[in-house]
């Protein structure tokens, strides 16, 4: 199978009538579905879990195509590379956000893919009047002497050597703008072991909130603690799994009250503790 | 297969990833269509490639994946700064341009 698909890396045309029509067709499904999917996938990480997909088949078939050098730069540079990435700053900045289905243009999504379509059927029409012959048995010019690299690179270092050159200018940008942007300016002193105390102990809860599972009726993560009145604490519960899923976090059999007025009981507790405080001092 | 297949299909991706550019909120999930319209454009600058028998289309589409990653790092990099200062990522929120 792989034998086959690299062996049309030379001239792009001595894959097997056969392999290439079958390859073609499984390939343009699964990146067909899978760009489909990552339109309708809520979740970021599920997005770019099919954009992956769709990369790696688009790899495949650029190897196909007689491009066996775009084809692992596919793989390393934008599957390894540009993905993880991605996939980094989701788990910095959003894994838990989830799109919100609210639209908040009227008519948006319609409007959107009724436009999509257009356009595809747009440049449908407009590609299939124009006559695309069938690919020639082999590389002409200065195509694949040697083979596909060497050909490559003598265009790059020869025809294209300007923009080859410039592009060492936009990463060298690309590089210092990253930094820039994402370097944090620190305006305020670090703070130190003894302003962290400091702070926990006129929070009034000196000791760690309680982790979940604590005397609760079920021991597991998602089960709120119990605190030492009998009532539950929602605070005990890791805001990522109650924000997955809104049934998790709770009591199954709800009998055990909800922690409404933890609040008040805090600040009943806080005051006490002062005027504790305010009479010993 | 001819390429006119390859350039069919590329052109479906790219419409696919225009509709996500409309649709999707999440800035990240934008960015993510934009990539795959522009390796729909990839997709069809090999085929073209293939079509005429030269090395050009291929050498151009590498040069767009050198630009695609210079992009992805600023547009994560500015995604970054947004979200620091708005506690969001998505598109609705940053508005504050708008009137």
């Amino acid at each position: 199978m792989i034998p086959h698909i690299l062996a049309a890396g030379g001239g792009g045309t001595n894959l097997d009538a056969y392999w290439s029509v079958s390859f073609f067709w499984v390939l343009a499904v699964l990146s067909v579905g899978a760009a489909l999917a990552m339109i309708f996938m809520r979740q970021a990480v599920h997005c770019a879990l099919m954009l992956a997909v769709v990369m790696l088949s688009l790899a495949v078939m650029y190897a196909m195509q007689g491009a066996p050098f775009l084809a692992f730069v596919q793989v390393i540079v934008y599957t390894g590379a540009v993905l993880m990435l991605f996939l980094f700053v989701m788990m910095l900045i959003g894994v838990s956000s989830a799109d919100s289905l609210r639209e908040t243009i009227k008519g948006q999504r319609v409007w959107a893919a009724i436009g999509g379509v257009a356009f595809m059927i747009l440049l449908i029409v407009g590609i299939g009047h124009a006559s695309i012959g069938s690919a020639p048995t082999s590389f002409s010019s200065t195509g694949n002497q040697a083979n596909n690299l060497t050909g490559i690179a003598q265009l790059i270092f020869t025809t294209y050597v300007y923009p080859f050159e410039i592009t060492s200018a936009l990463l060298i940008t690309a590089a210092l703008g990253a930094m820039v942007l994402a370097h944090r300016e620190r305006t305020e002193p670090k703070l130190t072991q003894r302003d962290i105390s400091r702070r926990r102990v006129a929070s009034g809860q000196v000791q760690p909130e309680p982790p979940p599972g604590v005397y609760a009726l079920h021991d597991a993560v998602d089960m709120p603690a119990m605190l030492p009145d009998g009532s539950t604490t929602d605070r005990s519960v890791s805001r990522a799994i109650s924000q997955r899923d809104p049934e998790l976090g709770r009591d199954p059999q709800g009998e055990v009250a909800e922690d409404r007025d933890a609040e008040q009981r805090i600040e009943a507790e806080r005051a006490i503790e002062a005027a504790a405080r305010g009479e010993t001092q | 297969m001819s390429p006119a297949h390859y350039i069919f299909l590329s052109v479906v991706l790219f419409a696919i990833g225009g509709v996500g550019v409309l649709v999707r909120r999440n800035a990240i999930v934008i960015f993510m269509c934009v990539e795959l319209m522009l390796n729909a454009c990839n997709l069809a600058f090999v085929a073209f490639a293939r079509m005429h028998g030269n090395l050009d289309g291929q050498v151009v589409a590498f040069f767009v994946m050198v630009v695609a990653a210079a992009e992805v790092v600023v547009g994560l990099a500015i995604l970054m700064a947004i979200y620091r200062a708005r506690k969001s990522a998505s598109v609705d929120d940053a508005n504050l341009l708008k009137y």
